[in-house]
């Protein structure tokens, strides 16, 4: 059945080295974008909570904006609108970029910032659910505001929310796929060229598709040790996978 | 009330009124505490302990009145804020330790981020209020992994590592099992032996009758009574109070 990613492709190359080339863009673009999202959420996910009326709008704006535009436009956006709305050098110059990184770029923004508003509101949700009795104590002990969220709070609701972020780690990898819309050449679209190639469509997709879930495991395992790692001494075990219940310990995927 | 009026007072409220929505839950509250006294507040629930004592700290804000401590004036000027609550320590009916940190961390990190202490010399100060609480072994543990009076313990020497000079306490027995109350009350005894200014809500009466110079009792937002203990527990002067010592008692 996968016979065809070794035979040579009219580059010279196997039609497999097409298929890990897709897969080193699409990894590129899922972690540059993750540590994107991870940073921008978590800023915006506090600003969501700020006493500050200020900050907390300008929070929920940028998350009910970049989380309710379906990601395919906001590519769009980011890929052929961007360009004509800033300064013709400015604009000019992003159009000029060589082949990969004109796509890629783009494509790392749109996941980025979409992703961040969706870890944004896990944040906020992780943040609520504290007890109040943290941001008291916090308080009474002469500890500011960004302090108290810096030190006390955020690491306590970013434990909390390690499920639902696994299923975000998962989300924007899947989600790269669509950059293959504005000629990025990732996974996605190095299986369509197969196909396209050498007509043997199944071959090349289930290649793909294998290379995805193998993926989705080892973003799954990752999570499960990054909870691990951060448990508490002392606290219960709970929670754990129970979220994710397709995805349980001993289940096959 | 022929108790002492306090000289210096280190916290002084003037008629402190305080809403919760339409809910009037402090009414017209004075209050004068001088440098080392000990302050009982009582009073059935719901009656604006917590409210009143939170207030000094503005962990809750209140509405009309002053509030002076240490002769800051609370108002919403945020750097009195801080300064007043780098002088105040609170110790509350949960603990509220930070469940991530371990005891020493958890003692470290407010001189460490508010007061600007090096690491070196807060975990110094650390080590010497968890061995005044006598817990200096625990050091190393997460609150999680402690009783709940040792978890107690732990907050007031976390309090302490601030070097206030009042302390509040919220009810700090009311969440531990009857084993683990007197080692709590103990280290607060010896914390008053020492001098520091304390006003307490608690329902341990024979804490109060050994610590206090004097008690409050509060009912329905009103300070209802002010006396010394003796004073209070023997010949409480109003029904309300007679009523709740009757009922705390038995
Ligand atoms: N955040 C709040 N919002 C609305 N009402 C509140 C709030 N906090 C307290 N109250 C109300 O104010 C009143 C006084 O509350 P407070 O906690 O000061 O009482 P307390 O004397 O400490 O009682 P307890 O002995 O039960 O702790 C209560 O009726 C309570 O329901
Ligand atoms: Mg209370």
């Amino acid at each position: 059945m996968f016979d065809v990613l070794f035979q040579p492709a009219i580059d010279g190359q196997l039609y497999i080295q097409w298929l890990l080339s897709g897969l080193m863009w699409t990894l590129l673009l899922a972690v540059g974008g993750w540590w994107i999202a991870f940073a921008i959420g978590v800023l915006v996910g506090v600003g969501r909570t700020s006493r500050n009326r200020a900050v907390a709008l300008a929070a929920r704006l940028y998350v009910e904006v970049f989380r309710n535009i379906p990601v395919l436009v906001q590519m769009f956006l980011w890929y052929f609108v961007l360009p004509e709305l800033l300064p013709t050098g400015l604009g000019d110059r992003i159009k000029q970029m060589p082949p990969p990184w004109g796509a890629f770029f783009p494509a790392l923004a749109c996941l980025g910032l979409y992703t961040a508003a969706r870890i944004a509101e896990q944040v906020r949700a992780g943040i609520e659910a504290l007890p109040a009795g943290q941001d008291e104590a916090a308080a009474a002990l002469g500890l500011s505001p960004w302090a108290a969220r810096r030190h006390i709070i955020v690491p306590q609701a970013l434990r909390l929310i390690v499920p639902s972020l696994t299923s975000e780690v998962m989300g924007i990898y899947k989600n790269t796929s669509v950059a293959l819309t504005i000629g990025l050449l990732e996974l996605t679209a190095q299986a369509r060229q197969i196909s396209e190639a050498t007509f043997q469509t199944f071959g090349a997709f289930a290649a793909a598709t294998i290379i995805y879930l193998l993926l989705a495991l080892v973003a799954y395992r990752l999570m499960l040790w990054i909870d691990r790692r951060f448990q508490i001494p002392g606290s219960a075990p709970a929670r754990k996978a129970r979220r994710l219940p397709i995805l349980r310990r001993g289940g096959a995927l | 009330m022929n108790s002492p009026v306090p000289t210096d007072p280190v916290i002084r409220l003037t008629e402190v009124n305080k809403h919760y929505g339409n809910f009037h839950a402090l009414r017209d509250v004075s209050l004068e505490v001088a440098k080392g006294e000990k302050i009982i507040i009582c009073g059935p629930s719901g009656s604006g302990k917590s409210t009143l004592i939170r207030c000094i700290n503005r962990i809750e804000r209140h509405d009309s009145g002053e509030i002076l401590v240490d002769g800051h004036r609370l108002t919403g000027d945020t750097k009195d804020v801080a300064a007043i609550r780098r002088e105040v320590g609170m110790v509350f009916q949960s603990f509220n330790l930070f469940p991530h940190m371990t005891i020493l961390e958890n003692c470290t990190i407010a001189p460490r981020k508010s007061r600007g202490l090096g690491k070196a010399e807060a975990e110094e100060r650390a080590m010497h209020y968890l061995t005044k609480v006598r817990i200096p072994d625990q050091a190393g543990k997460y609150p999680g992994q402690l009783s709940g009076g040792q978890q107690q313990r732990v907050a007031i020497a976390r309090a302490l590592c601030m070097q206030p000079r009042v302390m509040l306490f919220d009810e700090p027995t009311s969440a531990l099992d009857p084993e683990m109350v007197k080692e709590v009350l103990d280290t607060m005894v010896e914390l008053a032996e020492e001098g520091m200014t304390m006003l307490c809500v608690t329902h341990e009466m024979g804490f109060a009758r050994q610590v206090a110079d004097r008690v409050i009792f509060m009912d329905r937002g009103e300070k209802i009574e002010e006396a010394a203990p003796g004073a209070f527990f023997t010949n409480p002067q109003s029904p309300r109070a007679r009523e709740f010592l009757q009922q705390v008692i038995h």
